[in-house]
C-alpha cells in the first residue's frame, strides 16, 4: 500500500516541479514583439496617433476579448489604410491579426475578438497608402487567461 | 462544413458604405494548449479570410492563433454596384469554405 501511496506522491511532485520548467521554455522562442512589428513596418518609423484601439480594460475572460481599431483617414483612392496590424506582449506568439484594406472599404472601422494569455498591452499599427505608420496601445488586465490552459 | 453567419444589408444605395459582419464557428486550436493526455493538441485554425466583392477582393484578414474561437471580423465596403460577395476561409489541415450573399445596389 505505502509504496504506491509514495509513487503518487513523487508523480504529484514531479508535475509540480515540471510545470514552471514548461512555461519557462516557452519564453525564449517567442519571437520579440519589437521584432515582429519591424517584420510588419520593414523598420519605418511608427507614430502614435491617428488610430482609434478600443478594448475593455478588464477583461474576465481572455479567451475572446473584443477589439475594435478605427483609422482617422478619408479612405480615398490617393490616401487610404493599406494594412492594420495587431500586436500582443505576452502571448505566445507577438502577431494577433493583420487586415488588408483598401479604398474600397469606405471606412477604416474594423472589429474582431482575439485572445489574451495575460495582462498586458495591445498594439495597433496602420500602414497608409503614403507608406506612413501610425499606432494605438491599450492596457487590458486580463482575469482568466487563455492559449496556455488545459 | 462549418457553419458561418454573415450579416450585411440585402439592398444599399449607391455610394453608401455598408458594414459586414462575419462568424464562422471554428475551435482555433492554438497549438499551445495541452490535451487530456498531457501533451500539446496540434494546431488547427483559419489563417486567412478574404472577402471578394465581383471578384475584386476589397478585404483580407491573416489569423493567428491569437484569434478568438469561432473567429468573428466586421468590416466595411462601399456599395458600388449589384453584385455577388464571396467570402472565403482557409487554414489549416486543408480547410476552406466559401459561401456567396448577393448585394443588391439602388
Amino acid at each position: 500500500m505505502s509504496p504506491d501511496r509514495r509513487a503518487v506522491l513523487a508523480g504529484g511532485l514531479g508535475l509540480v516541479l515540471l510545470r514552471p520548467v514548461a512555461a519557462a521554455s516557452l519564453r525564449p522562442d517567442r519571437e520579440p514583439t519589437a521584432e515582429a512589428i519591424r517584420r510588419f513596418t520593414g523598420g519605418a518609423p511608427v507614430n502614435p496617433g491617428r488610430v482609434g484601439l478600443d478594448m475593455p480594460p478588464l477583461v474576465e475572460n481572455g479567451n475572446t476579448v473584443p477589439l475594435s481599431i478605427t483609422v482617422e483617414s478619408p479612405m480615398s483612392a490617393a490616401d487610404h489604410v493599406r494594412r492594420i496590424g495587431v500586436f500582443n506582449e505576452k502571448n505566445p506568439q507577438p502577431h494577433v491579426v493583420t487586415l488588408h484594406l483598401g479604398p474600397r472599404a469606405g471606412r477604416a472601422a474594423v472589429a474582431t475578438r482575439i485572445r489574451l494569455a495575460d495582462s498586458q498591452r495591445i498594439t495597433a499599427i496602420a500602414e497608409m497608402s503614403d507608406g506612413r505608420y501610425w499606432s494605438a496601445s491599450a492596457d487590458a488586465i486580463v482575469t482568466l487567461a487563455a492559449c496556455v490552459e488545459g | 462544413m462549418a457553419r458561418a453567419l454573415i450579416n450585411m444589408p440585402k439592398t444599399a444605395p449607391a455610394g453608401s458604405v455598408i458594414e459586414i459582419k462575419t462568424l464562422i464557428s471554428h475551435p482555433m486550436e492554438t497549438g499551445y494548449r495541452p490535451g487530456p493526455d498531457g501533451r500539446l493538441r496540434p494546431r488547427d485554425i483559419i489563417t486567412e479570410f478574404v472577402c471578394h466583392y465581383d471578384g475584386a477582393e476589397i478585404f483580407r484578414a491573416e489569423l493567428s492563433p491569437a484569434s478568438a474561437a469561432n473567429p468573428y471580423l466586421t468590416f466595411t465596403t462601399l456599395a458600388t454596384a449589384s453584385g455577388t460577395l464571396r467570402f472565403t476561409w482557409s487554414g489549416d489541415n486543408g480547410f476552406s469554405q466559401s459561401q456567396d450573399v448577393a448585394l443588391t445596389v439602388t
